[in-house]
């Protein structure tokens, strides 16, 4: 990862979220209604036990109200009960479950646009099938036999041939051949992309289209368990299942409804000692006031919204557990290259050794560069026109690209004159081939090395060798890792999170420390291989820390797989989308950020909204238990602080503050609570605040403004 | 080891611990304790009893009533608290009269005993503190408050023939200030005044 | 002057168990985690053939817990029903079926409900070696299930909590018997008797006979008080001045009520090995004792109510050296601990006082609760508040470096759906069925309209939260209340032993994820306001609607 070629397309933007943020409309509302509608069915009802007691309630108290005119006068706890009341808690109480319904349908329906324009590149296409495949005598598929055969009955292992304007039929990685690959219809993004078989951009992605070449690909996901099909369920929400933590929640709200059950069970003897019974819708419409419905009817929005924030920029959480596990995040690792700093170094320095005119390295290092097109090359010319070199006219010579083999680049001039610039150790060796050079200069070479690592920077060695045969040690160009602007703010705000930042490099450990420092990371892995990252992220483990990480190559897969939140590149191979639990369809790997603020955005939504729910229960009993009791207990009027109209006018205000406080609540479900990152102490005062002690304040006022309007309506 | 069996083990274990915890906190320990108090705290261990004239008379610490047969208060004796112990300071039968604060009994009671006060002592209504007028929790409270004893001061010298200042400051001398000056309440030991006021009528 | 005299004994007592705090609770970490045996509990470890060296899971805990239980029961029904040929019995025949059961549960799960009047009941031997032997071991038995529970959190990927019966043995050699010793030679000191002497009977000066009861009394209180047992020597309880005899004596049983109760925190922050944890929770207890004790001293001295204006006091059921200030002192810390002595009688109280005394135990027992059972208690609403707030501070919720994930909650919620259930429901039914019905209001109450409604009221939350007062002038000597109370009792205490068993066991098995200013911190101001918030709440909106129809609608006219 040391090597001058890096990465290409990282880009240091946060790429704006595709829809706006918290857009939520009237519209959206209607737009749900016949959704929330078929929800009342009771077997969707079912998997919400709170509000499968409110609709119990409601068509209880329908056939109460239905059957009030045949059984005469009704009273409750001392007090009449007219005809309107019971059909208007009967009404309200209906609202309750509808509104809830909506809740859902509305978030849902958020995913479902994204959805259906991922399902037109699902439909179905011919796939060239090889039949008989083998990879060691004839790799490219060139003389095996072929048929077509419908995408939909790929079968894992299956080898197809996909050639130019072709719609790749399946995932799949490539096993032969490099193609560029239009993949907007999964990131939006219309810039094409190369694929190529062998390393860590092989993989390939179903219904996206092969713009040029021929490539032979092996397919590695079964029928209907395509990538595009888990998005298309994922953004859906149809294949979602509860989180941990919203399970665990959800048992804390059932039992809270079981002692609310209980508790308005009991009230009916109880309060018949006294003469003092309610009325059965009277006692429901405690029930349902006391249960927690607020955070029952929004619990599984939040959930949807959380996954489709992601969605909204680009990641894919392959489930609700992951995007839970961000929000516990406690140790980053960041990939240095691309994360911490751009992925491209510059040159900032020429240094010649002595004996060289400067002005010759300058020239050399430039003459080198012109045809090096990676941002390195670029920067060594634009450094070097700084200093003055002007470039006269067009250059004659053959470029020498870099390998991995020579680690040099350079040109050779048609009179024979050569320059290499890259490693200190291979450019040595190269002028070595020549004529062993001075070892003055050789010292005076390592020293510059040596203090150019130091301070984090990346040497590069400049030799030039004459059409005689006779090389030389021109000087060094000091690349310098430029560290992105703003991290260390960002990583000083993670710190305050409780996060610490890890960073994850192929440097010398020098180098390393020194760009740390100024990242500000609180950590660095210098000269890391896979296995040493595998080893870090089981450490942190141990001590009980949550581990995320970005990934992309095949070799990353273990370590993907063992963090916590392992966040794959779009661009990397199949291996690593398979082993992390999130995918960021835009590979950045600076995302990994904002991942982590999302899952403390839904966790925090939901306590809050849990917090706020239960808050609520204390202004309710302040109106319904006077109300319930008054006509045969006159001294608990003095319980009736809001001073409500009358005891049918109180218990109607609750219930309808209770359904209405849903609707209220449904944008803040879906654009989350605010979230910036702070210390645990001053979010919790922050939100216990607003949600604990305005959750009690808020249906004081709500409930009192109900009980003026109510209060006017003959009857009440 | 199967769970059964674990279990079975358990409660042999059980058995033999509950036996040897027996011993040691339900023997042991209260023997100890008795012995000790026996030895160093003799009159307190057997109930603080009091003696006029070496014979025992009652216990400091159990309330006394001071009534004929029937209950009505001997008019030479300073009273106790109503007490809802049995037919009152039947000392093996504490009991409070556990009426609530607007039990009917209880508000009739209060009433007539204002009235039977206020007949005996001469004073109004308005006089009576409260101790003489509830019973206590115990049934066997030893104690009222110097205001009861005061109010009965001069009935009380009126029956005896005794100079009502005299006895007043028998009252006052036997008037017990709060533990540590600020611990429970002010008040006087009917036995005790009975006794000593027994003692000056001689 | 009032005010002050309030003021001086709220600072004594603060004072003294701030004086204990420390030693006491670091006394009891080390009693509960040191790995070497004394002696005499060597000697007791092979009489009862268990190897203190081999700890025990959580289910093997919880049999042994049940186990002793069990046992106990057996033993106290037994020695009832076989008063007759026991020793010091003063002649007194045995106990009944259903009071035999009643009380023997009421002893072992450390209610100490007294459906009968021990006078004219229970002799010397049931008294000393049966009732006050479960004293101890139910106190032992309650410390240890909260040890257990603190080593969950203490313990890291462990697949044991301790072993009980070493927990059982050193609670009650090390720690309830010296202090026990202790307390009741102070007790003798201040006038409680100590003797086998029987009743006896003397002339008194007007000439009338008045019989002078006896016992082993000073023994059994030190206990009765230390293991915030309750049950007493005598009908009147702490009332009798057999018992307390004077104030000073007075505000040292109060001490020794609320001794371990508030030096268990300590307790607990030394062995999570954070001190800090430690004071959140007794700052939580402290805040709500205090505010309670000031409420029903506030309603007392106001004196509302038919009969107190009538007398011009509230002093109907209340002992005149304790007076309105030590009495209520008495009750909150009574009511509050699960101890469920009385010095006055809570029946007799102004509507909103003896209010105060329910909604204490309706509090869950956790300020400061019962030994033991206060501080596991606490726990467990702990971990309620903590998940709810720990989501506000975007993480899945952790208590001291343990998450709290669907099973946690699971228990937790089972926990503190237990006890309210059962107040409820066995009131409810107290008044749903006809014939009961019919029983309670002819026979059981003894104050008529919402009085008597208060009595039952009473009656099941003190069964349900093991505290084991009452507003006594309910008969609970009849077959409904003896066998409803019963069961009420027995599973308010060990459904909810086996919930916190259940968490310790699973809590331990956890390995501790480290706090970092992400985490949610259990021991700011904060916290304690949040977790004191969580307590009044839960409890308020489970009892609101029965106390409106009870003590409120008394209250409130």
């Amino acid at each position: 990862m040391s090597t001058t070629l890096t990465h290409p397309e990282v880009a240091s933007h946060a790429p704006a979220p595709k829809t706006p943020q918290g857009a939520f409309s009237l519209g959206q509302l209607a737009k749900g209604l016949p959704g929330a509608l078929r929800k009342l069915s009771p077997r969707e009802m079912w998997h919400n036990p709170v509000m499968f007691i409110v609709e119990i309630g409601a068509a209880l108290t329908t056939v109460l109200a239905i059957a009030q005119p045949f059984l005469g006068n009704a009273t409750s706890g001392g007090s009449q009960q007219s005809l309107a009341f019971t059909w208007s808690i009967a009404i309200w109480l209906w609202l309750t479950v509808i509104f809830a319904n909506l809740a859902e349908a509305v978030a849902e329906g958020r995913g479902k646009a994204q959805a259906a324009s991922l399902r037109q590149t699902r439909t179905s296409t011919m796939a060239t099938r090889v039949t008989g495949y083998d990879a060691a005598i004839d790799a490219a598929a060139a003389h095996a036999g072929t048929e077509h055969v419908a995408s939909a009955d790929l079968r894992l292992g299956d080898v197809v041939v996909v050639t130019a304007g072709e719609l790749i039929p399946g995932d799949g990685d490539i096993v032969w051949g490099i193609a560029s690959v239009d993949e907007s219809a999964i990131t939006g993004e219309s810039a094409p992309v190369v694929r190529e078989s062998g390393g860590d951009r092989s993989a390939v992605t179903g219904g996206t289209r092969v713009l040029s070449d021929r490539i032979v690909v092996r397919i590695t996901s079964k029928p209907g368990e395509t990538f595009i099909d888990r998005m298309i369920k994922l953004v859906e929400g149809a294949s979602r299942q509860k989180t941990p933590n919203e399970i665990a929640l959800n048992i804390l709200l059932a039992s809270l409804s079981i002692v609310f059950l209980v508790v308005v069970l009991t009230l009916g003897p109880v309060a018949g000692y006294s003469g003092a019974a309610p009325s059965v819708p009277v006692l429901i419409a405690l029930l349902v006031c006391l249960i927690p419905t607020t955070i029952g009817a929004l619990l599984s929005a939040i959930g949807i919204a959380g996954m489709d924030r992601l969605v909204q920029r680009n990641v894919l959480a392959m489930s609700g557990r992951a995007v839970e596990a961000a929000g516990d995040v406690t140790t980053l690792l960041l990939d240095k290259t691309g994360t911490i700093t751009f992925g491209n170094r510059q040159a900032s320095e020429f240094t010649a050794v002595s004996n060289v005119d400067s002005t010759q390295l300058i020239r050399s290092a430039a003459l080198s560069s012109l045809s090096d097109p990676t941002p390195e090359g670029t920067s060594i010319v634009t450094l070097a026109e700084k200093l003055g070199y002007v470039h006269a006219g067009a250059v004659d010579g053959e470029i020498v690209p870099f390998t991995a083999q020579t680690r040099m680049s350079g040109i050779d001039f048609a009179d024979g004159t050569q320059v290499r610039k890259g490693a200190a150790s291979a450019v040595v060796s190269w002028v070595q081939e020549s004529a062993p050079p001075q070892s003055g200069v050789l010292l005076e070479l390592e020293a510059e090395v040596q203090r150019i690592s130091q301070v984090g920077g990346t040497p590069l060695a400049v030799a030039t060798r004459s059409a005689d045969g006779a090389a030389s040690i021109l000087g060094v160009i000091y690349l310098k890792d430029i560290v992105k602007p703003g991290l260390a703010e960002r990583f000083a705000d993670l710190r305050r999170m409780g996060i610490r930042t890890v960073m994850v490099t192929g440097d010398n450990p020098l180098t390393a420390k020194h760009i740390a420092a100024e990242a500000g990371v609180d950590d660095f892995l210098a000269e890391a291989t896979p296995e040493d990252k595998l080893a870090l992220i089981r450490r942190e483990q141990e001590g009980g820390n949550l581990v995320a990480m970005t990934g992309d190559g095949t070799n990353d897969a273990p370590a993907l797989a063992q963090a916590d939140v392992g966040v794959a590149m779009n661009t990397g191979t199949s291996a690593a989308k398979e082993a992390g639990n999130m995918v960021d369809l835009d590979s950045d790997p600076t995302k990994l950020i904002d991942i982590v603020s999302i899952g403390k955005q839904l966790l925090i939504t939901r306590g809050s909204l849990t917090t706020f729910s239960i808050a609520n229960d204390v202004a309710k009993y302040f109106a319904i238990i006077p109300a319930m009791f008054v006509g045969v207990f006159p001294g608990l009027q003095a319980l009736n602080i809001m001073h409500l109209h009358s005891p049918a006018s109180a218990i109607l205000s609750a219930v309808i503050f209770n359904a209405i406080i849903i609707v209220v609540l449904i944008p803040l479900a879906l654009r989350g609570v605010r979230y910036r990152p702070a210390k645990a102490s001053s979010l919790l005062t922050r939100n216990l605040l607003i949600y604990g002690i305005g959750g009690i304040i808020a249906p004081f006022i709500g409930i009192k403004l109900i009980d003026l309007l109510v209060g006017v309506i003959p009857g009440f | 080891m199967s769970s059964s069996r674990g279990t079975g083990r358990q409660y042999w274990v059980a058995i033999r611990a509950m036996i040897v915890l027996t011993i040691v906190v339900g023997v042991i320990y209260p023997l100890v304790i008795t012995g000790v108090g026996q030895l160093a705290f003799a009159a307190q261990a057997n109930g603080s009893l009091v003696k006029v004239n070496g014979t025992t008379v009652g216990s400091s610490l159990i309330g006394q009533s001071f009534t004929d047969a029937k209950g009505n208060a001997i008019a030479t004796w300073f009273q106790s608290r109503p007490s809802a112990a049995g037919k009152g300071y039947d000392s093996g039968a504490s009991s409070g009269s556990n009426y609530g604060p607007e039990n009917p009994t209880l508000i009739t009671s209060i009433a007539d005993r204002k009235k039977a006060i206020e007949s005996l002592d001469g004073v109004t209504a308005s006089q009576i503190p409260a101790d003489a007028l509830t019973t206590s929790a115990s049934g066997l409270d030893p104690q009222i408050s110097p205001a009861y004893a005061l109010l009965q001061v001069n009935a009380v010298a009126k029956a005896r023939g005794l100079d009502p200042s005299k006895v007043k400051a028998l009252v006052e001398s036997k008037i017990q200030g709060r533990d540590l000056g600020y611990l429970g309440e002010p008040t006087v030991n009917v036995l005790q005044l009975n006794i000593a006021l027994a003692e000056m009528s001689k | 002057m009032y005010f002050w005299l309030f003021i001086a004994q709220v600072a004594t007592l603060v004072l003294i168990l701030g004086l204990l705090y420390r030693p006491l609770g670091d006394y009891m970490a080390t009693v509960y985690t040191t790995r070497k045996n004394l002696k005499v509990e060597r000697g007791i470890y092979r009489l009862i053939g268990v190897n203190p060296d081999s700890d025990q899971t959580w289910p093997v805990y919880l049999r042994s817990v049940l186990a002793v239980s069990a046992i106990g029961i057996l033993i106290v029904y037994g020695m009832q029903r076989l008063q007759q040929f026991l020793p010091y019995s003063l002649g007194l025949p045995a106990v009944p079926e259903g009071l035999s059961f009643n009380t023997a549960i009421s002893f072992v799960t450390n209610t100490n409900w007294q459906s009968y009047s021990p006078e004219v009941t229970m002799g010397y031997t049931v008294q000393m070696a049966g009732l006050a032997v479960q004293n101890f071991v139910s106190a032992a038995v309650g410390i240890a299930v909260a040890i257990a529970l603190v080593r969950g959190f203490a313990l890291r990927k462990s697949g044991t909590i301790g072993n009980f019966w070493v927990d059982l043995i050193r609670g009650t050699i090390r720690i309830l018997l010296p202090l026990s010793i202790i307390a009741a030679i102070v007790l003798l000191a201040g006038g409680v008797i100590q003797n086998f002497n029987g009743f006896q009977h003397v002339t008194t000066i007007t000439g009338a006979t008045q019989s002078i009861p006896g016992g082993p009394v000073a023994s059994q209180e030190a206990i009765k008080q230390l293991g915030t047992n309750g049950g007493g020597f005598f009908n009147v309880n702490s009332a009798h001045p057999f018992e307390n005899p004077t104030p000073w004596t007075n505000i040292f049983a109060i001490i020794l009520m609320l001794a371990i109760p508030f030096a268990l925190p300590r307790t607990f922050g030394t062995m999570v090995g954070d001190k800090r944890q430690g004071y959140a929770i007794l700052a939580t207890m402290g805040t709500l004792f205090i505010a309670s004790l000031v409420a029903m001293t506030l309603f007392e001295f106001d004196g509302s109510g038919t009969a107190p204006i009538a007398a011009g006091g509230a002093m109907e059921g209340k002992e005149t050296r304790f007076g309105i200030l030590g009495s209520t002192l008495f009750a909150t810390s009574s009511t509050i601990t699960s101890t469920g002595a009385v010095n006055s009688m809570h029946d007799s109280y102004t509507a909103l006082g003896g209010g105060v005394a329910m909604i204490n135990m309706m509090l869950g027992e956790v300020a400061p609760g019962g030994v033991g059972s206060g501080l596991y208690g606490i726990l467990v609403i702990a971990i309620i508040a903590v998940f709810i707030a720990g989501l506000m501070v975007g993480r899945t919720p952790e208590y001291l470096g343990k998450k709290l994930g669907a099973r946690e909650m699971k228990l937790a919620s089972l926990y503190i759906l237990a006890t309210p259930t059962l107040v409820l429901v066995g009131t409810a039914l107290s008044f749903a069925i006809p014939a009961v019905r019919a029983d309670i209001e002819k026979t059981s109450m003894w104050n008529p309209g919402l009085h008597g409604f208060s009595e039952v009221l009473y009656a099941f939350t003190s069964a349900g939260n093991n505290n084991g007062s009452a507003f006594a002038g309910l008969t609970a000597n009849t077959p409904w209340l003896n066998s409803a109370l019963g069961v009420v009792m027995f599973l308010g205490r060990f459904l909810p032993i086996v919930f916190a068993l259940a968490l310790a066991g699973s809590l331990a098995a956890q390995d501790r994820v480290p706090a970092t200013a992400g985490t949610l911190p259990t021991h700011k101001p904060q916290f304690i306001g949040l977790l004191i918030g969580t307590i009044i709440l839960v409890s308020a909106l489970t009892y609101f609607p029965v106390l409106a129809l009870g003590p409120l609608a008394e209250g409130l006219r």
